[in-house]
């Protein structure tokens, strides 16, 4: 009976601990020593291993920038890959520490999920993509009436897609799939007419297909696809880490840090300069942040600026090939601003 | 005196050696461990959930869905609400469930009777049967039927013709769609009847036997009733009905009846997985029944065919009954397994649902309740065949 008693006051006990625990994700992850970070199985461009079998993409380059804000080394980091339909709960259940895997920024997400959204790493928009061999007339999504479309569960898209073909008096047969693989190879062996995902997506999954050549993404964009990184409701100072990650790399492209001249730059005359990479006497905007004074120094060095991991993985260093558009910096015409650092 | 002081001793020392007294304790200590336990899951919960800003409730389950879902046996649009779609997954799954367990039920018995054949090939191709797919998982046999054989179909343009206007491509199996015209009612009305007199020739028939010895053909009787009214009704109204062939349109075919391919691959992979189990439990019930059961009947003059209907099979349900419930549940609960190719069952309806709510325990909750539910009543059904068919002792 004793032991029985011990035993409820143990497990009670245990309970307390990792409800406060899960509270402060920051310290969680500083005793773990990593960050577990939700990424896409296999989104070329985006999250996806490599021959190598390392994870690369421009969301994973996020978690890894956040890494190296936090630990100084942009490889302590753990990837879990996630189905759309898994990402949310493996968030809030705290299997993650945070959602970077192409997720679109909505209200109904920022508030009855439990979710925070950081900020938009990647401005996006929905498009459809045919194979022009096998329907050679179509060059318009307004031609897919009566159309088979493949399209990934519990996504935006799902609804969009539904949203468009009403709004357009259009029928269409949707074939749902719980996995992008799934869809994927659905789509490739002919199953659909048509393959719907965010226009990044789709320039992905066309180097996918057998023959990507046969592939035309169509031109309409039928809807916003704003993609950024989420943590959990409730824990504003893990907030603060990623949300001023995602803005340091976007400050130090405007500033012109890369990950070649980091090192020089630090000594650089602009204040503006010396007061992003922590070189002014007795800063402390990082120590105010919870981590190093030099931790855009250490995330630059990691992954590069914001254009450098752009480039890298979906521009033209990569083979999707796609422009920045409105992905380029505000002083550039684009959407990217970074709040100032100060 | 002495003898009431020895009786009270023992009970007045031994209170904690009382094998009730500790009994009940032990069970009361239980108890409150277990509702302590449940409570602190409970609590925990809803404190994480109020914390993150999670909403909880089922009231989500009245809101717009605004996906659509191909196969659908009610009516349903993007409209509808969260519920509706539930329900949507709900008779998907069961429709391929219940399809499935007649088909697995059919071919498990030939097959458990193949096995017991007295013909070499039969009795082999049976063994082979129920040994490849006994020892595949159900989801490598549900993605064999899906990729490996119906994805390789040819496209849309080049259907292959089958007879009576029907067509089998990569986008499922299309047949003509028979629509019944004004006067269609006589038809059924028809077979109705045949069937009710059926019913009463057969009685009649079971009735003249026992008193007299006569027999009457009653398989006949009732095949011709049940053919030839609904044809004479049919006949008589004039021809009541149109035919409605598939066609091609620009992507697909349309009009017609389209069993898609994943409906096809789910049904086909329940079916045959199942019956390799089915199959050996009826292969069991039979060699059940003990020999000198058949012997008693050759002795009795029962020819073979009636010796095994009224005699060997039903002995031998009383065996095959109660394993055959437990996989018509687990053919059921497989049935999940239809998120993998894309058939909007429950838990592929149901997980897009959580998905697009983020009501993770609700549906779950749900998920349970509704597959126990099914199983439940899979069970009862069962349970009242079976003790239907049970040895009834007089």
């Amino acid at each position: 009976m004793k032991n029985i008693a011990i035993g409820i006051l143990g497990a009670a006990a245990f309970g307390f601990m990792a409800t406060a625990a899960s509270a402060d994700t920051l310290d969680d992850v500083k005793a773990k020593g990593f960050i577990q970070c939700g990424v896409n199985t296999g989104l070329a461009g985006f999250s996806a291993p490599n021959d190598k079998g390392e994870w690369t993409g421009l969301d994973v380059d996020f978690c890894r920038a956040v890494a190296a804000a936090v630990f100084g080394d942009g490889t302590k980091v753990k990837f879990t890959g996630l189905s759309a339909k898994d990402r949310f709960t493996a968030l809030q259940s705290g299997e993650v520490d945070i959602l970077s895997r192409n997720t679109t920024w909505t209200i109904n997400r920022d508030t009855a999920l439990g979710l925070n959204f950081a900020g938009v790493t990647y401005y996006d928009g929905q498009g459809f993509m045919i194979n022009a061999k096998k329907l050679p007339g179509v060059n318009s999504a307004l031609q897919l009436s009566g159309a088979a479309v493949c399209v990934q569960a519990g996504t935006t898209t799902e609804l969009n897609l539904a949203d468009y073909f009403r709004a357009n008096k259009m029928e269409y047969n949707p074939v749902v799939f719980e996995k992008f693989e799934e869809a994927n190879a659905a789509y490739d062996s002919g199953r659909c007419d048509a393959y719907t995902t965010d226009q990044s997506g789709l320039y992905a999954v066309r180097l996918q297909m057998s023959s990507p050549d046969d592939h035309v993404v169509l031109p309409e964009i039928i809807s916003k696809e704003p993609l950024g990184p989420s943590v959990r409701q409730g824990d504003d100072k893990w907030f603060h880490i990623v949300r001023w990650t995602y803005f340091a790399l976007l400050n130090a492209e405007e500033a012109g840090v890369t990950q070649a001249n980091v090192d020089e730059m630090k000594n650089s005359n602009n204040p503006d300069i010396r007061r992003l990479l922590g070189s002014e006497a007795e800063t402390k905007i990082g120590t105010d942040l919870g981590v190093s004074n030099d931790w855009v120094v250490n995330i630059v060095k990691a992954t590069g600026n914001y254009g450098e991991i752009f480039e890298r993985n979906v521009g033209s260093g990569s083979p999707l090939k796609i422009a920045r558009g409105i992905n380029a910096l505000w002083t550039k015409g684009g959407l990217q601003y970074g709040m100032p650092i100060r | 005196m002495a003898q009431e002081a020895i009786h009270d001793a023992p009970a007045r020392a031994s209170l904690i050696y009382d094998p009730r007294v500790r009994g009940i304790v032990f069970q009361l200590v239980l108890v409150v461990a277990l509702a302590l336990g449940i409570w602190w899951i409970v609590q925990n919960t809803i404190d994480n959930l109020h914390r993150s800003n999670i909403a909880t409730g089922f009231g989500f389950l009245r809101g717009r869905a605004g996906f659509d879902i191909s196969e659908r046996l009610i009516e349903y649009t993007s409209d509808d609400s969260y519920g509706r779609a539930l329900l949507v997954g709900i008779w998907n799954t069961a429709a391929v469930a219940a399809a499935g367990i007649i088909t697995a039920t059919i071919l498990g018995f030939l097959v458990g009777i193949g096995r017991l054949s007295n013909n070499w090939l039969i009795r082999k191709l049976a063994t082979a049967y129920v040994e490849l797919f006994r020892n595949i998982p159900p989801l490598l046999v549900i993605l064999f039927w899906y990729q490996g054989v119906l994805a390789l179909l040819p496209s849309v343009r080049d259907s292959l013709s089958l007879p009576a206007g029907s067509y089998l491509n990569n986008r499922g199996f299309y047949f003509p769609k028979l629509m019944w015209g004004p006067g269609s009612w006589l038809v059924f009305a028809g077979f109705v009847v045949a069937i009710a007199l059926s019913w009463y020739v057969a009685r009649r028939a079971k009735a003249r036997q026992m008193a007299t010895g006569q027999r009457f053909p009653v398989f006949l009787t009732s095949l011709a009733l049940i053919v030839g009214l609904p044809l004479l009704a049919f006949l008589l109204a004039g021809l009541p009905v149109s035919v409605e062939y598939p066609q091609k349109g620009t992507f697909n075919l349309t009009g017609g009846i389209n069993v898609k391919p994943e409906f096809l691959s789910l049904y086909l992979a329940l079916s045959f997985y199942t019956a390799a189990f089915i199959a050996e439990i009826v292969r069991a019930g039979i060699l059940g029944v003990p020999k000198g059961q058949t012997e008693a009947y050759s002795a009795l003059g029962l020819r073979r065919g009636t010796g095994l209907r009224l005699v060997v099979i039903p002995q031998a349900m009383r065996i095959i009954i109660p394993p055959l419930t437990s996989q018509y549940l687990n053919l059921t609960k497989n049935s999940s397994l239809a998120v993998a190719i894309g058939y909007p069952d429950l838990y592929a309806v149901g997980g897009t649902i959580l998905n697009q709510t983020g009501q993770a325990i609700e549906v779950v909750v749900i998920f349970m309740i509704v597959y126990l539910g099914i199983s439940i009543a899979t069970s009862l059904i069962m349970n009242w065949f079976n003790a239907k068919m049970a040895l009834k002792e007089r």
